[in-house]
């Protein structure tokens, strides 16, 4: 059976260790030829030029080689073609395909058409869990754990798929503590606090962001997109609230680190960035040795 | 055989000798009842009356099928909009079981995926949902994962 990966929750607490293994190994050593003699397909539905780069580069050093598009207009999408002839056709040609498309669903229904594995590169506002896993691995090496985590969850929790997949894989370790610190218009939803009293698992949830972080082994900061507003002044009333400056720093434990899915637009200020704690340009690094590990353990070539 | 006379003058759907008696559907969803059990296909006799007085409904529909039986998997399928169907089974003019509607586990094609954004809703994609709550209604799409709440369904 082929070992498809769409969702977090795809994947057990053994696949997040088994990662974090790998990940290790190919940080170690990236260049190992596991791909030699394989094709891989990369299909952009919609261009996500950070995801695309790190996947390539991950397949390269690899030793892989790699077809497809990195937006549809450059696709037989243009001419009207399904989802289900583009993967039917490329899982003809190809060894294993990593996917980013607009639809949300889209990445699970490929996986059923197609006869080779599809890793999830992003399905519209649904599910991004390389990402994740590349937050899991930064907080693994940053912390020397999973286990014990105390994670502040900052800004847009309510649209941001980021924190929902990060949740999810956290409360398999264990003793994880959440703290939220969110606007009453972008709060973590009902589902997740659910899943968390389901579990037993702690969490805390705020409306100021101040020196609270104090207690924080992981902040992890998000966008406040202002389309996600209806009303342009609440926007306004909380774009700024969430702002991450160095001198909230100064009583955080000194083995705190911020993560970021990145883009950022202001919410960490250019200030925290020379800081020891500000680890988000790393973990965009993290991610490619991540996603080696990835197709690694989808292909079971290790 | 006067008692069966004096039942079938009762009513107003003719009797059928042998089949199946769906009953106590809202009238509105009549010919969705119809479609979803593919008896707008069937070579069956059928009859079937719709705005019928009912204690429990306000108005209800039945649908008599001859010489058809249904398989549970295949009834249960009404559940989501005739939740309070009653099926009788008829062998020759008598009812000899009867047989009520439940909510299934999982529910494949009918009902739309609400999320707009969703693939099912954009390329011809047969929708299946995981019913996480059955009163009210919760369904997950098994693609986009987002909840349909019962509020929400649309029956395609």
């Amino acid at each position: 059976m082929k070992r498809d990966l769409i969702s977090i929750t795809d994947y057990s607490k053994e696949d997040y260790l088994r990662i974090m293994e790998l990940a290790a190994d190919f940080e170690r050593n990236p260049n190992q030829r596991l791909l030699e003699g394989k094709v891989v397909a990369s299909l952009f539905f919609e261009p996500s030029t950070r995801t695309r780069l790190s996947f390539e580069t991950a397949i390269n050093r690899l030793g892989g080689r790699i077809i497809g598009f990195t937006d549809s207009n450059s696709s037989s999408v243009t001419k009207g073609e399904t989802l289900h002839d583009t993967i039917k056709m490329v899982s003809n040609y190809a060894d294993l395909i990593v996917m980013r498309h607009p639809l949300e669903g889209s990445a699970r229904y490929a996986a059923e058409v197609s006869t080779i594995p599809i890793i999830n590169a992003g399905d519209g506002a649904n599910q991004h869990p390389t990402q994740t896993l590349l937050d899991m691995y930064s907080i693994q090496k940053t912390q020397g754990r999973l286990d014990n985590i105390n994670i502040f969850m900052v800004g847009d929790l309510k649209y941001g798929r980021t924190v929902h997949s990060l949740l999810m894989a956290m409360s398999e370790f264990e003793n994880p503590i959440f703290n939220f610190i969110a606007p009453e218009e972008l709060e973590m939803p009902e589902e997740y606090k659910i899943f968390l009293r389901d579990k037993g698992i702690r969490y805390f949830e705020h409306r100021e962001f101040t020196d609270i972080i104090s207690e924080a082994d992981i902040v992890y900061m998000t966008r406040v997109q202002k389309e996600r507003f209806s009303d342009p002044i609440e926007y306004e009333q909380v774009k700024n609230v969430y702002i991450l400056r160095n001198s909230m720093l100064a009583n955080t434990k000194p083995t705190m680190r911020i993560l970021h899915p990145l883009p950022r637009v202001n919410e960490i200020h250019t200030d925290v960035d020379s800081s020891e704690k500000a680890y988000y340009f790393q973990q965009a690094l993290n991610g490619m040795y991540t996603r080696e590990a990835i197709i690694a353990h989808t292909l079971n070539l290790k | 055989m006067s008692d069966k006379i004096t039942k079938k003058l009762k009513l107003k759907v003719s009797a059928i000798s042998e089949g199946t008696v769906i009953d106590h559907i809202p009238s509105e969803n009549l010919f969705k009842v119809i479609s979803i059990l593919e008896l707008d296909k069937t070579p069956n006799m059928i009859t079937f009356g719709a705005n019928l007085d009912s204690g429990k409904l306000d108005k209800k529909a039945i649908i008599k099928v001859s010489h058809q039986f249904f398989a549970d998997d295949d009834i249960n399928r009404i559940a989501l909009i005739a939740p309070n169907a009653k099926l009788n089974i008829i062998k020759d003019y008598e009812v000899v079981e009867k047989k009520i509607v439940e909510v299934p586990d999982r529910v494949v094609g009918i009902v739309k995926c609400f999320n707009p954004k969703c693939i099912t809703n954009n390329e011809p994609v047969t929708t299946s949902f995981k019913v996480i709550g059955k009163e009210p209604l919760a369904l997950k799409c098994k693609y986009c994962e987002k909840i349909t709440h019962e509020h929400q369904m649309v029956i395609k």
